[in-house]
């Protein structure tokens, strides 16, 4: 199997398994009990919130365990309350869905559009930002397209109005070198399971000094901002996967942008019909998002993965929606552009000649679905 | 356990996945031998399908099609066009979605809209095989 959906999920890194296995055999204490045996488990997750801080760059009282980037995102956007809340057209689902929920209950949302090549219109964002506007949330980088978006200048902007800014950088934490302070966000969703940690755990990140309200409510974990019992053998594989990417991440977005670069030449190169999403603009080196024109993205998806390799049509949350990308349509492709795409992630174990067969395979592949296409030819 | 076919994943059974990689009757009929063309789209996925039909005695002799959309949209196509050819087009005109979509064995709950393409199409050249031939 040729994996390249790591945008959608990773593979455990064996020494995160093995940094977990201890706390799902033997070292199962709850880490909120008084005798010596809980407070092993305590001294673990301590010890992987220190490592997890140091590793992207904050106190290890600024993070705040959640059950994922999902969760991560609920928290920022419900946990903030009061006013008004800007965000993007295309924002991942964990975003607009809650900000689409909030309006629901009488909150007032703004959707900024993005330029054609997939970042965010700054004027149409500076405009949008009200005295009564409390939060603006706006992803570093699209899980679709890749494509980063200015944070840095947005947490300036909203700091001199006094906004508090929120990010979710699911698709860049442990990818991109880098302080996750430095990203200029007060809040900052991350995920484990995208940096070859264990799914079911990630966390917010929460500048000192932020006011931020429960959204779980129950005992005191978590400094009160997430109760519940914590995932220890998670929390400690987390660590280990996210000290391991960031201790790689300025070699390997060096590698996987090459070899990027090389699949969308390869493939541009040999057919006609086909727009790099996003290619105009600073993207995370591992994405790819290709549109096609005359075929439709989920036939390519089958195809390949009857040939064994895996990639997607965009965001896996979205897979088997007759709808077509937000994103793509955000940054003006036609639905029909936007039906006709393929999204390829790649990761730490994709090796260059995984790659020329991937661009061979989808190559062929789109040959035949244009031949029987029946739309006009190319 | 089968897969929940309205679960958030699509997942095509054997059949489909078969008349996906080898559809049957995929081209185009020479114009010599087209007796009725048919043209369809699908607003909501922006699938669309071209299907060609030659009439001899009455039948629908030969049948072609072309579609662009997802692999339920190029099973029900080729599933279309089998249940389609040697038939009267009194037959013909008859087929419904469900038909194509038994001859499959299923398609997942999302995709079947995708079904209704092929036999709109096959409806469409029948219609336009009618008009050709009305005085």
């Amino acid at each position: 199997m040729i994996y390249l959906d790591h945008n959608a999920t990773t593979p455990l890194h064996p020494k995160a398994l093995e940094a977990m296995e201890p706390y799902l055999r033997g070292r199962w204490a709850n880490p909120s009990s008084p005798y010596r045996f809980g407070q092993e488990a305590r001294a673990a997750v301590d010890g992987a919130r220190a490592r997890i801080a140091d590793a992207v760059g904050c106190r290890p009282a600024e993070l705040v365990f959640t059950s994922g980037g999902t969760e991560a995102d609920n928290l920022a956007l419900r946990g903030v309350r009061g006013g008004p809340i800007v965000t993007t057209a295309i924002e991942h689902h964990a975003v607009l869905n809650t900000c689409k929920a909030l309006e629901s209950e009488g909150r007032r949302v703004t959707y900024v559009p993005v330029r054609p090549t997939g970042v965010v219109d700054m004027s149409a964002l500076a405009e949008n930002l009200t005295p009564e506007t409390v939060l603006v949330s706006v992803m570093h980088a699209n899980n679709e397209t890749g494509v980063l978006q200015p944070v840095e200048e947005i947490g300036r902007m909203a700091r001199s109005r006094g906004i508090l800014f929120h990010t979710d950088a699911v698709q860049t934490a442990g990818k991109l070198p880098g302080r996750l302070a430095d990203l200029g966000a007060d809040l900052v969703s991350i995920s484990a399971h995208k940096l070859y940690g264990p799914k079911g755990i990630g966390a917010l990140y929460v500048r000192e000094g932020t006011s931020l309200h429960p959204i779980l409510t129950g005992g005191p974990h978590e400094r009160g901002l997430r109760a519940g019992t914590e995932d220890v053998a998670a929390i400690v594989g987390f660590a280990e996967a996210m000290a391991l990417a960031c201790e790689a991440a300025d070699a390997e977005s060096r590698r996987l942008g090459e070899l990027r670069d090389r699949f969308e030449r390869r493939v541009t190169r040999g057919m006609g019909g086909v727009k790099i999403n996003g290619a105009q603009a600073p993207r995370v080196p591992n994405t790819s998002s290709l549109s096609f024109q005359s075929v439709d993205g989920e036939s390519i998806v089958l195809d390949l993965d009857l040939q064994g390799i895996c990639v997607s049509t965009g965001s896996a949350c979205a897979t088997g929606e007759p709808e077509p990308s937000h994103v793509l349509l955000a940054m003006g492709l036609s639905e029909r552009e936007a039906q006709g795409t393929a999204r390829v992630s790649l990761g730490k174990d994709t090796r260059p000649d995984d790659l020329d067969k991937a661009a061979e395979a989808l190559t062929r592949c789109v040959e035949r679905l244009r031949r029987i296409s029946s739309e006009v030819r190319i | 356990m089968a897969p929940d076919p309205s679960g958030p994943v699509l997942f095509y059974n054997e059949t489909i996945i078969e008349h996906f990689t080898k559809p049957r009757n995929v081209g185009e009929l020479d114009p010599r031998d087209t007796d009725g063309v048919g043209l369809v789209g699908d607003p909501a996925c922006g699938d669309q399908m071209r299907l060609w039909i030659c009439v001899r005695s009455g039948r629908v002799a030969r049948i072609a099609f072309k579609s662009l959309g997802c692999p339920g949209a190029i099973a029900t196509s080729s599933m279309l066009t089998v249940l389609a050819e040697g038939r009267t087009l009194e037959e013909a005109k008859k087929i419904t979605d469900d038909d194509v979509i038994e001859a499959l064995g299923g398609i997942p709950e999302k995709k079947k809209h995708c079904s209704l393409l092929g036999v709109r199409a096959l409806q469409a050249a029948i219609a336009d095989y009618e008009k050709r031939r009305a005085p």
